[in-house]
């Protein structure tokens, strides 16, 4: 991945060099190897702390909604998931495409800090993809992890390699794919009974602390000013009003992303209380899929989500979806 | 805070009766905000309007609130008479306590319960109410006619007469529909054809109207006085303006396999054809499934042969965009298809046929010139049997629960009418019950029976099978109470009528609705029976419910009226119900504009205030105030609420589901 992170900064020092954009979004070092964040490089002397490595998962695509307002044209790097989020936050006006550059990078599953951590390894000073396997390098030696049981969640699933969206593409290794069904989850949470069920979201979304990192990182989450925090709009109050708390302000959100949200699995992956926030979007999407045909949010820039469309292959109303994904 | 007056309305005793509208009365008269409450027993009689506004007056009322029937029925009621009080009329809400309460309710104590709720709920989204005014929109004069049978025919030619502009739009390459099938016509046997061809013909010559036949409804916008349709002019292949009739072509044409739609596919015709001999327009059609020359480039007869030159293999289907203040929808009917009754044998035996066909084989330009000849061998049955209820009045799930309402009428005229011309023929009708009501048409099925000697039985058939040639029909005699078979030359099946099913497509696109027979629904069923709820969509014939030829006719003519009456009015007032968008907290996003049915959201970039000396630009959703109908789908996509509705914002409706939980 080094190859890969030397290119990235080779081409962004470019870019920037030549006037061709004013900034580029990526990530820089961290206090850790393993926590790079998201930003913005302005001049060839800042790249000196950019990074590209497997523990780079964030979906940058949101940032751009802001930073792409400035004047000249920002360059970005995209994982091949992360051109989803892009195309809607195109499709929706968020983002004007003409301003933005896109390099689409390669990806080889991103990593999961929680699960190596869980197998004993921590003091985690790099880690290097080395085909099935990765092989991490710690404060106390080496380890080799099999690639699988160390991805993210979101990458368990992942979506595919290629990119919905670039105007170039920096790809130097072969990428590998793990093409788990995403729905094993909502399959899972599906047979259970109404109170079994009740039981788990309870027990999850107790949890909270409404620290809003998962509605701040969803790139369909880009209202100018959102419901909850709108006094005015009744709702505020109503998110945490019932026994146990936030299960509103998930619910809302959830039906208020639904059929925009591309899966990129952003809100799981930053809840600091570990609620698989994930399964909520994706038993909408299940039940999209079944009700209209499959669909893939972000998939391009234009046209209507099966939710703002009207077919006449649409089912009836209370057409309802059965645990087996069978119509009622 | 608002001085509400509350009205509940007895309506007679169809709520009194279940509802103690006394007790209502009392109960809401101690809610915050309500300063005057009173019962009456027709509230909405002048009386009761002069109660509503004196309480206006005397009360200093900025709000009130009636409890009676559905606001479709009395809402423009009382708002002129609030109005007339001095009172806006959009700060009078309905509590429905009618249809949503006592007609529904039989226990007098739950329904006064749910009755004070309902009212308690009005009272929640008056409270927020904000007086509106209403605008105007211009109305377009022309209207639109969809479909080109009787019922079209009949109301394009009465708007025409008043001196509007009407467009018919036909798919079928001719206009007439179905009556242009038909033989004779009940209950005076006169000839089908020599009394629509003449109507056919006016309206081709009356300048007013434009038919385009062969073509479709493919888009509809906008609203009553102002609707914005795309029609599709599907390739016919032949030049309209030089085409002469002549028919040439179709002696010529060397593809001859096509099935005669017109015929009901009982013989052939050709690739290039005229429906029939009187269609209007008299022009040529190519149908491009049998077209040689379309198919494989190599024939082009018809075009060598064509003295004018009209033949174009090359056209293309043609889209035009017009405006019009009021639609007609005259869409018709087709017989069911026949598949989910395999006991009466109808795909396996050639003499065992419908209704219409028979229509055509009695036609003397249909396959067999009007004689009637079995299909089989082409030979005279002698001995023919009808089944009545073919698929009508089914409660199995086969068939249609409903009447068709004209099979009892044209049984009885083809009985009657193969009696009249082949006096030795035997005729069998087997029935469920004979219904005939209506000006000369008992008669008509006595003179059947009577004069004619119609054998009718009472009965249903359980079973038609051949045997060595010979239809067999099996049926009940109820009278006599006997098992009974008649062995038949011919069998015919008075198959049950449903509306044409591209009715639900343009239902669709008319946002008007449809039942749970695809028949389209009309406003009010005893009040409003031509009109549909969408405002400026009108109904006749068949689309909105079976009837025979005159029903069809008078409907029409109804319909006509009250085009007329709308096109005469120079402006509409608007309704001032519609959306609009909070600017500060409009994303962007385009949602709203994709749900919109009307296209009432465009976009526009604007500057805003930041603070601090910044400002941003942003794309932010503006709302047409004459197209916009209040449906109210893009208050509800929004994701940040920034869309809202004047009359019933988000916040009323929000407060009315509160109401009804407190309870």
């Amino acid at each position: 991945m080094r190859d890969v992170e030397q290119k990235m900064k080779e081409r962004a020092a470019e870019l920037l060099r030549s006037g061709e954009a004013a900034r580029v979004v990526g990530w820089k070092k961290g206090e850790f190897y393993f926590d790079p964040s998201p930003a913005t490089f302005e001049t060839e002397e800042e790249l000196g702390e950019f990074v590209y490595n497997g523990f780079c998962g964030s979906n940058l695509s949101k940032y751009l909604i802001a930073v792409s307002k400035k004047p000249g044209k920002t360059a970005i790097f995209l994982k091949p998931c992360d051109t989803y989020s892009f195309n809607e936050l195109v499709k929706e006006h968020r983002v004007a495409r003409e301003k933005v550059y896109v390099i689409g990078i390669e990806c080889q599953g991103k990593l999961d800090i929680d699960k190596i951590r869980a197998k004993g390894v921590t003091g985690v000073m790099e880690a290097e993809e080395a085909g099935d396997k990765v092989e991490v390098t710690s404060l106390y030696g080496k380890t080799s992890i099999a690639r699988e049981e160390i991805l993210l969640e979101k990458c368990l699933c992942c979506k595919g390699k290629k990119h919905m969206v670039a105007d170039e593409t920096i790809i130097l290794h072969e990428m590998p794919e793990t093409k788990n069904n995403r729905f094993s989850g909502v399959e899972k949470l599906e047979r259970m009974t109404p109170d079994e069920r009740f039981a788990f979201w309870k027990a999850e979304l107790s949890k909270c602390i409404r620290c809003n990192a998962c509605r701040n990182v969803c790139p369909a989450c880009s209202c100018v000013k959102c419901v909850f925090d709108n006094p005015a709009s009744g709702i505020a109050a109503k998110a945490n009003d019932t026994e146990f708390e936030e299960q509103m302000f998930h619910i809302i959100r959830a039906f208020h992303v639904a059929g925009r949200c591309t899966d990129c699995g952003e809100c799981s992956r930053v809840c600091p209380q570990h609620i698989p926030l994930h399964l909520l979007n994706r038993k909408f999407i299940k039940d999209m899929d079944t009700l209209y045909g499959d669909f893939q949010a972000g998939e391009t820039a234009e046209g209507k989500t099966p939710l703002t469309e009207y077919t006449e292959g649409d089912a009836e109303p209370g057409e309802a979806v059965k645990p087996e994904g069978q119509h009622a | 805070m608002q001085r509400i007056g509350v009205f509940i309305c007895w309506c007679g005793s169809n709520i009194a009766a279940t509802v103690d509208v006394e007790k209502v009365a009392e109960v809401i008269r101690s809610e915050p905000g309500v300063v005057y409450s009173a019962n009456y027993q027709y509230m909405c009689s002048e009386n009761g309007q002069q109660l509503i506004k004196n309480a206006i007056r005397e009360h200093n009322l900025t709000a009130v609130v009636i409890g009676s029937c559905s606001p479709r029925m009395h809402e423009a009621t009382f708002r002129k008479a609030a109005e007339a009080a001095g009172l806006n009329p959009y700060m009078v809400e309905i509590a429905n306590i009618r249809e949503h309460c006592s007609w529904i309710h039989k226990d007098r104590e739950e329904a006064t319960e749910k009755a004070v709720i309902l009212v308690r709920t009005a009272i929640a989204k008056v409270n927020l109410d904000a007086p509106l005014q209403a605008g105007e929109s211009p109305v377009v004069k022309r209207a639109l006619v969809i479909g080109g049978g009787i019922a079209g025919i009949q109301a394009a030619l009465d708007i025409a007469e008043a001196g509007f502009e009407v467009d018919i739009v036909e798919k079928n390459p001719t206009i007439g529909g179905r009556m242009a099938q038909l033989d004779k016509t009940f209950p005076t046997l006169d000839c089908s054809a020599c009394i629509l061809t003449p109507k056919m013909v006016d309206c081709a010559q009356n300048e007013k109207i434009d038919i385009l036949s062969y073509s479709e409804v493919e888009e509809v916008k906008g609203f009553v006085g102002n609707f914005s349709v795309k029609i599709r002019k599907k390739a016919r292949y032949v030049d309209e303006t030089k085409c002469t009739g002549c028919k040439v072509c179709m002696e010529k044409c060397p593809s001859r396999k096509g099935l005669n739609e017109f015929n009901m596919n009982l013989n052939n015709r050709t690739a290039i054809y005229i429906p029939f001999a009187q269609a209007i327009p008299n022009v040529a059609v190519i149908d491009p499934e049998q077209c040689i020359k379309l198919k494989t480039g190599k024939c082009g007869i018809c075009q060598k042969f064509c003295g004018v030159g009209a033949i174009d293999y090359t056209m293309k289907d043609e889209f035009i965009e017009r405006q019009y203040g009021a639609i007609v929808v005259a869409t018709g009917f087709r017989p069911i298809k026949l598949d989910n009754f395999n006991e009466y044998g109808y795909a396996d035996n050639k003499d065992v046929i419908t209704s219409l066909e028979l229509e055509r084989l009695m036609n003397a330009a249909g396959p067999t010139d009007g004689v009637l000849l079995r299909p089989s061998d082409g030979k005279h049955p002698k001995v023919i049997t009808f089944i009545q209820c073919v698929g009508s009045r089914d409660t199995s799930g086969c068939g249609k629960p409903y009447c068709s309402k004209i099979c009892c009428m044209y049984t009885a005229k083809h009985a009657m009418l193969i009696r009249e011309k082949y006096p030795d023929t035997e005729v069998h009708v087997f029935y469920i019950d004979v219904r005939t009501p209506g000006k000369n048409y008992d008669e008509f099925y006595r003179r059947a029976v009577e004069q004619y000697g119609v054998d009718y039985i009472k009965g249903m058939v359980g079973k038609v099978y051949n045997e060595n040639g010979t239809l067999m029909v099996q049926g009940s005699n109820l009278i006599d109470n006997t098992q009974v078979t008649i062995p038949s030359d011919l069998v015919v099946l008075a198959t049950a009528i449903e509306p044409e099913p591209s009715v639900r497509r343009i239902a669709t696109l008319l946002t008007a609705s449809i039942d749970t027979n695809n028949f389209l629904t009309e406003s009010h069923a005893k009040l409003r029976p031509v009109e549909s709820p969408t405002a400026g969509v009108y109904l006749a014939g068949v689309c909105q419910g079976p009837k025979d030829i005159p029903e069809t006719v008078s409907q029409a003519s109804a319909c006509a009226a009250k085009v007329i009456g709308l096109l005469v009015k120079d402006k509409l007032k608007t309704n001032p119900c519609i959306a609009h968008p909070d600017e500060m907290m409009c994303n962007g996003c385009s949602q709203c504009a994709n749900v919109c049915a009307y296209g009432a959201i465009t976009y526009v970039e604007k500057e805003f205030r930041l603070g601090g000396g910044k400002t941003e630009v942003r794309r932010v959703a503006s709302v047409n105030p004459a197209v916009c109908q209040g449906c109210g789908a893009c208050t509800v996509t929004c994701p940040s609420g920034a869309m809202d509705l004047s009359g019933f914002s988000s916040k009323q409706i929000m407060s009315e589901v509160e109401a009804i939980c407190k309870m």
